[in-house]
């Protein structure tokens, strides 16, 4: 009897595990419908229906209806803002995105290499979709309006694989009030040589190229700037690490912790040091008058057996007059080279930019993080 | 022939093979089979091809990776140091003293684990910060910044773990052994080495090895107050989300399981020798009077539940002023989360993956552990049992998150059409929190007499029926505390499924890592004071339940 009773709660157990897995799968479904109103149960399903010919205000054709999901590394707020244009646009696709920092979002792009759940990669860094390109995760596509977009920010290749949107780069962002405890003031910092003034030792923070892009477009600008394949960038980054407080594991957190008054001096990128203005906290935005390294914010087409036509739609409307004048208010410096200027400022960003070859940055990225990490991380002990 | 068969079948006993087997079945499904997939990049290069140990070569002769490895048991010995002592003795304090608000303290004590870790990083740095409170008052003239940050912050983020376990045990225990070393006049000194400790065995080498495989496993503390101090979850995420090399990640997670192996180890040589305490005969402990141990151990609560408070106590500021610390005027505006974050769908969607985490991790841990403990036989499968449920303890989030990926999302795995889903989030989350449920469990059954089964076989009566009469309803703590465990957990995890969760299914504690990134402070406390608040709630119905609870067991014992 009791083994009858037994085996009962065994296939009872299964059955429920089995029920949830189903149960789960439908909850997330409602979930999806709930917040869209369209059908959610194949969100990656990229079968294009026609287009409503009658209607004559939206866009009509194949590529104007059906459900893409796009990966992105852009700050939530801005997708929000941006989708609301695209969406008015297209109102019959349905775009479902992740967002998630650049480092997570890469990482996922390419664990899921063998089953890529993403239609599309928007507005993430260039040097991620290098990687993923080195892996054959890309597929070619020239959107409409490619031959506005700069040699220098798009891929090399005759179909390019990724196409640039909008650049950001190296920033320094300076805390008013704490530089002022060190007998110095804002405007005595200009250049990458000024970070080695003795008052600042202790005082500086940077993120770790080992693990922040902003780190890398940082060390690989200032070892392009030195010379490449020379040693004076290295002498330069040896100094540096005398000022330095601590790498960090990110590219914002530098411009935050400066905001918070955390450090004097924080290396990060533009945008996020405006944002600390926009804050109001008492921060002053500097721009190396060396030179900035830099990367892209790009978008590219997921390689995959079923392409969606509306990820092409996204893609064309994603670097068009429209998408770039909404890019522009938060990244000056666009792929299309009609850029605005940050606030406040009253230099063109372009000029601010060095001459930077991404190509042999990615050639020589791990050399360089090997030599980075021999120099500094392990050094890193504790005070 | 009939009564042959069922001979054969009552000498093989197959309704505990069943339950056996599904549970080690399910449990290699989720945990086995995805590591072995991500783990097995270890001996490949980037173009797939077999390199053996070379990456392993590589990464020891590279000194700054292996400072790493130095760096990471210094910091987890130390954290695993404090956090037990402290969890131990704030366990003592609110089951063996006589002081007040001991209720109280108990959610205190839990706050921690009630909040994301970021929250903790942010609380830590407006007090030690460069900028931090005490560090401006002066009473603090340290780098917090580094080895200390990431000590203090792991203590944190420990102690919860290491008190409960301390609590549950020490809750559980027979008051006979104290009545007789009261009749014969053992000191209270006298009592607490030779009675309490040793009846703590068990407990304390599972706490030491919670914490000590948690700091030793942790990314969230390093990463944002770890400064330059590189330890080994650092060094995966600079690896895999730094520079896209798995290989090499999965070097570094494979040395992560070095503790939990170590524990394996440990936890076979201690369990042949640990003697159940409470059995069939034990009485409640009745905790005698001292005024001056009331006094001590009420003011050590104090001060931990101050700090805590303290910790905690700018999400108020932050999540109910306009703009801190610019503008503090009261608000509630902080409340309407910013749709592109998930809204306050993401709050709801996290508390539906909590609950069902909970329901579905506490039935399964506990069947898993009761067939570990108290099945007749299998001592082999039982043995693979007891090594699976250590391992997940050692798995940083990032592991299951991409581990997952790979296993769940290839086309030709069956079980794909959970990528995606609620289910998988829920999957990963029983998984990441197995373990600590499993010691609870484990160490509640232990101390349950053997007896109980032997005499209920001798009467005939089904296993299922002890197993659902008397070993749940006396396991009803331990099991109420795995569900608030999963449940807590649940609610403010980030690691694993941050790698998982779909654009149609944003959680709360993401939410909260996103406003916090952007810089939107007053949401992501906003959002955090939901997840505590909510924490809270569960947490009061629970000890109300409890309470209804006991007090009908005392009412049955009184009429008995």
């Amino acid at each position: 009897m009791k083994k009858v009773v037994f085996f009962a709660l065994t296939i009872l157990a299964i059955a429920l595990l089995a029920g949830f897995l189903a149960a789960c799968k439908n909850g997330a479904t409602a979930t999806g419908n709930k917040s869209s109103g369209t059908a959610g149960e194949n969100k990656n399903s990229s079968t294009p229906a026609t287009g409503n010919k009658g209607n004559s205000t939206a866009p009509t054709g194949e590529g104007s209806k059906g459900e893409i999901t796009v990966y992105t590394a852009l700050e939530d707020e801005q997708v929000e803002e941006y989708l609301k244009a695209f969406n008015t646009r297209y109102p019959d696709i349905k775009v479902s995105i992740v967002r998630e920092s650049t480092g997570v979002i890469t990482a996922k792009l390419l664990a899921e290499k063998n089953n890529p759940q993403a239609d599309l990669v928007w507005g993430t860094a260039a040097s991620s979709l290098l990687a993923l390109d080195e892996q054959g995760m890309l597929e070619p596509y020239a959107p409409a309006g490619v031959d506005g977009i700069l040699a220098k920010f798009k891929s090399g290749k005759a179909v390019p694989t990724w196409t640039g949107i909008d650049v950001w780069e190296t920033a320094f962002v300076i805390n008013t009030v704490e530089i002022g405890k060190l007998g110095l003031k804002a405007s005595d910092i200009k250049s990458y040589d000024d970070l080695l003034r003795p008052e600042l030792k202790g005082h500086v923070v940077m993120p770790n190229p080992a693990s922040s892009g902003t780190g890398l477009l940082t060390v690989t600008g200032i070892l392009q700037l030195e010379g490449k394949g020379t040693d004076a960038g290295w002498q330069y980054l040896d100094k540096l690490h005398q000022n330095i407080s601590q790498y960090v594991h990110s590219g914002s957190k530098p411009a935050k912790m400066a905001g918070s008054g955390e450090c004097a001096v924080g290396i990060s990128f533009g945008y996020a040091g405006i944002q600390r203005l926009r804050a109001g906290e008492p921060v002053a935005v500097v721009f190396p008058s060396n030179g900035s390294g830099w990367d892209l914010e790009a978008n590219a087409l997921i390689k995959k057996n079923k392409i969606s036509a509306a990820a092409k739609t996204f893609l064309d409307w994603a670097i068009s007059e429209e998408a770039m004048g909404l890019y522009k208010e938060n990244y000056p410096i666009l792929a299309n080279g009609k850029g605005g200027r940050y606030d406040g400022f009253a230099n063109d960003p372009v000029d601010q930019l060095i001459d930077n070859d991404l190509l042999w940055v990615a050639n020589n990225r791990d050399n360089i993080l090997e030599e980075w990490a021999r120099r500094f991380d392990g050094k890193s002990v504790p005070r | 022939m009939k009564n042959r068969v069922r001979q054969w079948c009552s000498g093989f006993r197959w309704g505990q093979f069943l339950v056996l087997a599904f549970c080690l079945l399910a449990l290699s499904t989720v945990l086995v089979l995805p590591l072995f997939a991500l783990f097995s990049k270890a001996f490949l290069n980037k173009a797939d091809m077999f390199v053996g140990i070379d990456n392993y070569i590589k990464y020891f002769k590279t000194p700054a990776l292996s400072t790493s490895v130095l760096n990471t048991i210094d910091i987890a010995f130390w954290s695993t140091l404090f956090s037990v002592v402290l969890g131990f003795l704030y366990a003592f304090a609110l089951t063996r003293t006589h002081i007040k608000g001991k209720a109280v303290f108990k959610y205190m004590a839990m706050i921690p684990i009630f909040t994301p870790t970021v929250i903790h990083a942010l609380g830590l740095v407006y007090m030690f910060g460069n900028q931090g409170i005490l560090t401006r008052a002066g009473l603090f003239p340290f780098e917090l910044y580094g080895r200390l940050g990431i000590i203090i912050s792991e203590v944190i983020f420990t102690f919860p773990q290491a008190f409960l376990l301390f609590f549950v045990a020490l809750e559980f225990s027979d008051g006979r052994l104290y009545e007789a070393a009261d009749s014969m006049g053992a000191s209270p000194l006298r009592k607490l080495f030779r009675i309490t400790l040793p009846e703590m065995k068990y407990t304390l080498i599972n706490a030491v090895f919670v914490c000590f495989t948690l700091a030793f496993t942790d990314f969230g503390a390093p990463k944002v107050i770890g400064g330059s101090f590189s330890v080994l979850a650092t060094d995966i995420y600079k690896q895999v989300a730094g520079q896209f090399n798995f290989n090499m990640g999965a070097v570094v997670g494979t040395l992560l399981l070095i503790p939990a192996v170590m524990s394996f180890i440990v936890d076979r040589l201690v369990s042949s020798r640990n003697a159940s305490a409470v059995n069939a005969r034990s009485t409640k402990l009745v905790v005698g009077k001292s005024v001056p141990r009331d006094i001590l151990c009420f003011s050590f609560c104090m001060l931990v539940t101050l700090f805590l408070l303290f910790m905690v106590a700018m999400l108020f500021v932050g999540g109910l002023t306009e703009g801190y610390p610019y503008n503090l005027s009261l608000t509630l505006n902080n409340f309407l989360f910013n749709q592109s974050t998930g809204g306050i769908d993401s709050f709801f969607n996290s508390l539906k993956m909590a609950l069902a985490s909970a329901g579905f991790g506490t039935a399964f841990v506990f069947i898993y552990a009761y067939m570990m403990e108290k099945a007749s036989g299998f001592n082999g499968l039982r043995k693979y049992g007891r090594l699976l449920s250590v391992l997940p303890l050692a798995l940083p989030g990032m592991v299951i998150g991409i581990s997952f990926i790979f296993f769940f999302n290839s086309p030709t795995n069956p079980l794909n059409f959970i990528y995606g889903t609620l289910a998988i989030l829920v999957v990963s989350n029983i998984l990441h929190y197995f373990s600590v449920p499993f010691f609870t469990a484990n160490g509640c059954l232990k101390k349950l007499d053997k007896e109980f089964e032997g005499i209920a076989e001798s009467m005939g009566v089904p296993r299922l029926k002890t197993f659902l009469w008397v070993s749940v309803p006396l396991s009803l703590p331990a099991i109420m505390e795995i569900f608030m465990y999963f449940f807590v957990n649940a609610m403010v995890t980030v690691s694993a499924v941050v790698f998982l969760y779909s654009a149609d299914f944003k959680i709360a504690a993401i939410a909260i890592t996103h406003m916090e990134e952007a810089g939107s402070f007053g949401q992501a406390a906003a959002m955090s004071l939901l997840i505590l608040l909510i924490n809270v709630v569960v947490r009061v119905l629970y000890e109300a339940g409890m309470a209804i609870f006991r007090h009908r067991a005392n009412r049955k014992e009184s009429t008995v």
